[in-house]
C-alpha cells in the first residue's frame, strides 16, 4: 500500500478572521484512487480544497506534487500542476458550444479555431471515460448532469491528474449519480486521482477507496475502504459532544398549531423537492428539524409561509386550512419567520431599524394617521423594542446593513415577536453568530415557547437542536425519515438519518 | 421610376448606410465584450470634426481618417476607464460621451462650418465587378472607405466567431466570472474591444464629414449614431446583419431625399422622420423574434465585472 501519492498536503493550516478553518491538516490523494472527503458544513472540507486548488493561500503547510513542493498563487498554477477543481456552481458560459467552454482560456488553443479538431478530441476523451457528450451543443441546452461532465472533460483537456470535485451529487438525478460515480472509476481505472468531497454516508460506502474525515478544521481519521463502518463514521464527523439541555419550563401544550400533511413542493430548478412531509407542531412545543442543508429545509420553511406554491398536501395552522394563500394572509394568520438569509428576506438593508420594525405592522391602526405614517408611535415603538431586546445601535435611522449579526438577529426576532405568533418558524437562526449571541436568541426561542408559542426550528447544528427542542424530526431527500423526543434519542442516531440510512426512530406524529 | 433613378438610389442607400454601418460595427464590439457604449452618437461627431479639420488642413483625406479613428478610440477609452476600472454606470457615462462629444464637436468646428472640402475620396471602379449592369453601379462604383468596410464585415464576423480572441470576447461579455476562473483577462479584453469600437465609430463619423455630404455641419449625424446602437440589437449582435440593417436604413434615407427632388407631395420632414420611424418599427419586430428564438444581448451586457464581488 504505499503506492505513490499524486498530490500531499502537509500540515495546511488557514485562518480566517475569527475561525480557524484548517488546523494542521494532512491529506494526500494516491494515483488511481477515489479519496472522499467527508465533513459536515462548515468542517473545512471547501477551504481545504480551495488551497489545494489555488483559491487560498495556506497560512501554514505545503503543497507537494508528485514529490515537488509547489506555491499556487491562482488556480491556473494549480491547473498547470495537474490539479482540476469542479466547483459545485459550474463555471459555464451558456450561450457557447461545449467545445468551446472545453478550450477557453487554455493556453494551447491556436489563434484561429480548428473546431473540428477539437470535436475530434474531445469525442476521444468523451468515449474513453464514458462521459456522452456532444461538443457542438450549446451549454445552455444541457442538463445538469451534462454541463458536470463538461466541467469534467474541461479538465481533463487541460490534462488533469487529480481531479476535485466539490459535493458533485447534491445538484443530480440519482440516475445521474450512479452515472457520475461509473465515469470517476473509470477516470481512476486509467491512473488519476479522484478527490469526492461530500456530507452523505451513502456515497463514501459507496465509491471511497479511502474516508478522511474532518471534524472543526481538523482530520479525525483516514480509513481504507476495509476499515469503514456506518455507524463509526456517522459518530466521527458528528463527534460526541456534551449536551447541555437549558432549562425549559413545563412540557408542550395539546393544541395542535401547525399540521403539515403530505406537502409536496418544487425546488428553484422545478425538480422535486418536498416528496410527502408531514407533522405537527403544538403549542408551547419546539419542533427540531434536523437534517443536512439543501434536503427541503428552506423549502418547507417558505411552504409554510406561503412564499412557495404548494403541489400537494394541505397544511393546517390553528385548525384553518392555509394552502395556497398569500404570505400576508398567513402572516395575519399569526405567523412570524425568522428565514436564513435575515438581511434579505427578513431585514431591508438599506433601511433604517424604524422602518424595518414597521414592515409588518405599519397596516396596524396604531401607527397610522388617516393614509399617513404615525412616525411618533413608530420611533416610540422602536425605542422600547430596542430596549427590552438589547439591541445594540448607533442610531435608529442608520440603515440596518451596518449592525452586526447578533443585533440584527435580535432586531428581526424583536419585530417578529410583536406579533405576538402563534407559530414562530425560525430557519438557521443561530448561523454566523457568535457563543454570546448565540444564548441570547436561545433565551428568546424558549421564552417564546414557554409562553406558549409553537416554534418550527430549523437547524443544522445538532448541538442547537438537542439543546432546545422537545421533538426533534430529521429531513432527508425531501422526506421525513424521523419523529423522535429529544430526550429518548442520541446524536449518533439523529446522525444516521441525517445521511439517508434506514430510519429506527418511530413515526409518531 | 426607370432604372437608372432605382441604380441610383440604391448606391446611394450604400454610402448612406456606411456610416451607420462602422458604427454599428464598432459597437458590436464593445458590447459582445459586455461593454455598453451609448457614447457613439459623441463619438460620431467627435470623428466628423477632427477627420474635417484634419483632412482641410493635410489636404489628404486618408490622413483625416485616421486621426477620426484616433479621436473615437480616445473618447472610448474614457468610457473605459469610467466603466471597467471605475465600475460606473455603463448607460451615464455613455450619455455622459455623447453630450461631450456633441458640445466638443461644435466647438472644435465653430470655424469650419458650411465649408467644402477640396479633397473628398475619388470613386473607385472595381474593375471586372464594376462593370456588371445594375449591381456594377450599385455596389462596386464608390469610394475606397465602401470596400473597406465590404471587407470589415466578414473579418469582424471571422474575429468573433472563429478565433481564440473572439471567444475570448464572448465569454467575457457573457460571463465574466467563468472566463477570470480559466485565466482569461477580464478588464484587458473589455478595453481592447471598447477602444476598437470606438475607432471604428470615428470613422464612421469621419465618413459623413469627409464623403457623404462632405462638410462639417454641427450635429450632422442628426441622430444616426442611436440608429446604430438600435441596429446592433436587431442585428443580433452580428457583423453580417448588421451590413443588411445599415443598407435598409441607407435606403429610406436616400428613397427620402431622392423623392423631394421628384416633387413627390409629401412633407419633407415625415421623409426626414422615416429611418427613425422604422428603428421603432423593426426594433418591436425584432424583439419578438430574438424572445421566440432565445436569442439575448450578451449576459453580461451593461454589468461592470468585480472580481471580489459574490
Amino acid at each position: 500500500m504505499t503506492a505513490p501519492y499524486l498530490v500531499e498536503l502537509k500540515n495546511i493550516t488557514k485562518r480566517f478572521p475569527g475561525v480557524v478553518a484548517n488546523d494542521g491538516v494532512d491529506f494526500n490523494v494516491r494515483k488511481g484512487e477515489i479519496h472522499v472527503l467527508l465533513g459536515e458544513n462548515g468542517s473545512g472540507k471547501s477551504t481545504l480544497m480551495s488551497v489545494l486548488a489555488g483559491l487560498y493561500r495556506p497560512d501554514k503547510g505545503e503543497i507537494v506534487v508528485d514529490g515537488t513542493r509547489r506555491v499556487f498563487r491562482s488556480p491556473r498554477d494549480a491547473i498547470k500542476a495537474g490539479i482540476g477543481m469542479i466547483h459545485q456552481h459550474f463555471k459555464l458560459i451558456d450561450s457557447l458550444t461545449v467545445a468551446e467552454n472545453v478550450i477557453l482560456g487554455d493556453d494551447s488553443t491556436p489563434p484561429v479555431l480548428r473546431l473540428q479538431d477539437i470535436q475530434r478530441k474531445l469525442e476521444e476523451l468523451s468515449k474513453k471515460y464514458g462521459l456522452h457528450i456532444n461538443p457542438s451543443s450549446m451549454v445552455w441546452q444541457l442538463s445538469l448532469g451534462e454541463k458536470q461532465r463538461v466541467e469534467i472533460v474541461k479538465m481533463l483537456y487541460r490534462g488533469s491528474r487529480v481531479l476535485v470535485l466539490d459535493e458533485p451529487t447534491a445538484v443530480l438525478t440519482p440516475q445521474e449519480t450512479h452515472e457520475l460515480f461509473h465515469i470517476l472509476r473509470e477516470m481512476a481505472k486509467a491512473g488519476r486521482g479522484i478527490v469526492l468531497i461530500t456530507h452523505k454516508m451513502q456515497e463514501v460506502m459507496e465509491i471511497a477507496d479511502r474516508v478522511t474525515v474532518l471534524r472543526r478544521g481538523k482530520v479525525v481519521a483516514t480509513l481504507t475502504r476495509e476499515q469503514i463502518n456506518r455507524r463509526e463514521l456517522a459518530w466521527l464527523m458528528v463527534g460526541r459532544d456534551v449536551v447541555i439541555q437549558y432549562k425549559k419550563k413545563g412540557s408542550p401544550g395539546n393544541k395542535k398549531v401547525l399540521e403539515v400533511d403530505n406537502v409536496h413542493c418544487l425546488s428553484d430548478l422545478g425538480r422535486p423537492c418536498l416528496k410527502g412531509v408531514s407533522f405537527t407542531v403544538h403549542s408551547g412545543e419546539i419542533f427540531g428539524i434536523a437534517g443536512v442543508a439543501g434536503n427541503g429545509q428552506r423549502e418547507l420553511a417558505e411552504v409554510i409561509t406561503g412564499l412557495r406554491p404548494v403541489t400537494g398536501g394541505k397544511i393546517m395552522i390553528d385548525g384553518i386550512d392555509t394552502t395556497g394563500l398569500s404570505p400576508r394572509q398567513i402572516i395575519d394568520r399569526r405567523v412570524a419567520y425568522v428565514p436564513d438569509d435575515r438581511l434579505g428576506t427578513g431585514l431591508v438593508p438599506g433601511l433604517s431599524a424604524v422602518d424595518n420594525f414597521m414592515l409588518k405592522s405599519y397596516r396596524q391602526s396604531v401607527l397610522r394617521r388617516g393614509p399617513l405614517l404615525n412616525k411618533r408611535a413608530a420611533y416610540q415603538n422602536s425605542r422600547e423594542l430596542v430596549k427590552q431586546f438589547e439591541i445594540q445601535i448607533s442610531s435608529l435611522d442608520a440603515p440596518v446593513k451596518l449592525m452586526s449579526g447578533g443585533n440584527l438577529q435580535r432586531l428581526l426576532l424583536a419585530r417578529e415577536i410583536t406579533s405576538e405568533p402563534l407559530l414562530l418558524v425560525a430557519v438557521y437562526p443561530i448561523r454566523g453568530l457568535d457563543i454570546k449571541a448565540t444564548q441570547s436568541v436561545h433565551n428568546i426561542l424558549l421564552q417564546q415557547r414557554d409562553k406558549g408559542v409553537a416554534i418550527l426550528l430549523i437547524s443544522e447544528d445538532l448541538d442547537e437542536l438537542f439543546k432546545l427542542s422537545d421533538r426533534i424530526g430529521v429531513i432527508y431527500d425531501g422526506r421525513i425519515t424521523g419523529i423522535m423526543p429529544a430526550e429518548m434519542t442520541d446524536v449518533e442516531e439523529v446522525g444516521l438519518l441525517m445521511m439517508g440510512s434506514a430510519g429506527t426512530g418511530e413515526m409518531a406524529t | 421610376m426607370n432604372q437608372d433613378i432605382l441604380v441610383a438610389i440604391l448606391a446611394t442607400a450604400i454610402t448612406a448606410g456606411t456610416p451607420i454601418l462602422f458604427a454599428a460595427l464598432g459597437e458590436i464590439l464593445a458590447e459582445r465584450a459586455g461593454v455598453l457604449n451609448l457614447g457613439v452618437e459623441g463619438m460620431m461627431l467627435v470623428g466628423a470634426v477632427c477627420g474635417f479639420i484634419c483632412a482641410l488642413q493635410t489636404a489628404n483625406p486618408w490622413a483625416g481618417m485616421f486621426l477620426a479613428m484616433l479621436a473615437g478610440g480616445l473618447l472610448a477609452l474614457i468610457h473605459a476607464f469610467l466603466t471597467v476600472t471605475m465600475k460606473a454606470n455603463q448607460v451615464v457615462s455613455g450619455l455622459a460621451l455623447t453630450m461631450f462629444g456633441t458640445g466638443l464637436s461644435g466647438y472644435l468646428g465653430k470655424s469650419y462650418v458650411g465649408t467644402a472640402l477640396p479633397v473628398p475620396f475619388e470613386n473607385y471602379t472595381v474593375p471586372v465587378l464594376g462593370n456588371i449592369p445594375l449591381l456594377g453601379p450599385v455596389f462596386f462604383q464608390h469610394d475606397p472607405m465602401v470596400y473597406i468596410s465590404y471587407l470589415l464585415v466578414p473579418a469582424l464576423w471571422f474575429l468573433i466567431f472563429r478565433t481564440k480572441a473572439g471567444l475570448h470576447m464572448r465569454a467575457v461579455g457573457e460571463n465574466p466570472a467563468a472566463a477570470d476562473s480559466v485565466g482569461v483577462n477580464v478588464f484587458l479584453t473589455r478595453y481592447i474591444y471598447v477602444i476598437a469600437g470606438g475607432m471604428l465609430t470615428g470613422i464612421g463619423g469621419a465618413y459623413l464629414s469627409l464623403n457623404y455630404v462632405p462638410s462639417w455641419m454641427e450635429n450632422m449625424t442628426a441622430g444616426r449614431g442611436w440608429i446604430a446602437v438600435a441596429l446592433v440589437i436587431f442585428a443580433t449582435w452580428n457583423p453580417v446583419h448588421a451590413l443588411w440593417g445599415s443598407y435598409l436604413f441607407g435606403g429610406i434615407d436616400a428613397l427620402g431625399f431622392r423623392l423631394q427632388t421628384l416633387n413627390v407631395l409629401v412633407s419633407p420632414y415625415f421623409l426626414k422622420m422615416l429611418p427613425y420611424l422604422l428603428t421603432i418599427a423593426v426594433l418591436i419586430l425584432v424583439t419578438r423574434r430574438n424572445m421566440v428564438n432565445r436569442i439575448g444581448s450578451p449576459r453580461a451586457l451593461g454589468l461592470p465585472y468585480d472580481r471580489e464581488e459574490r
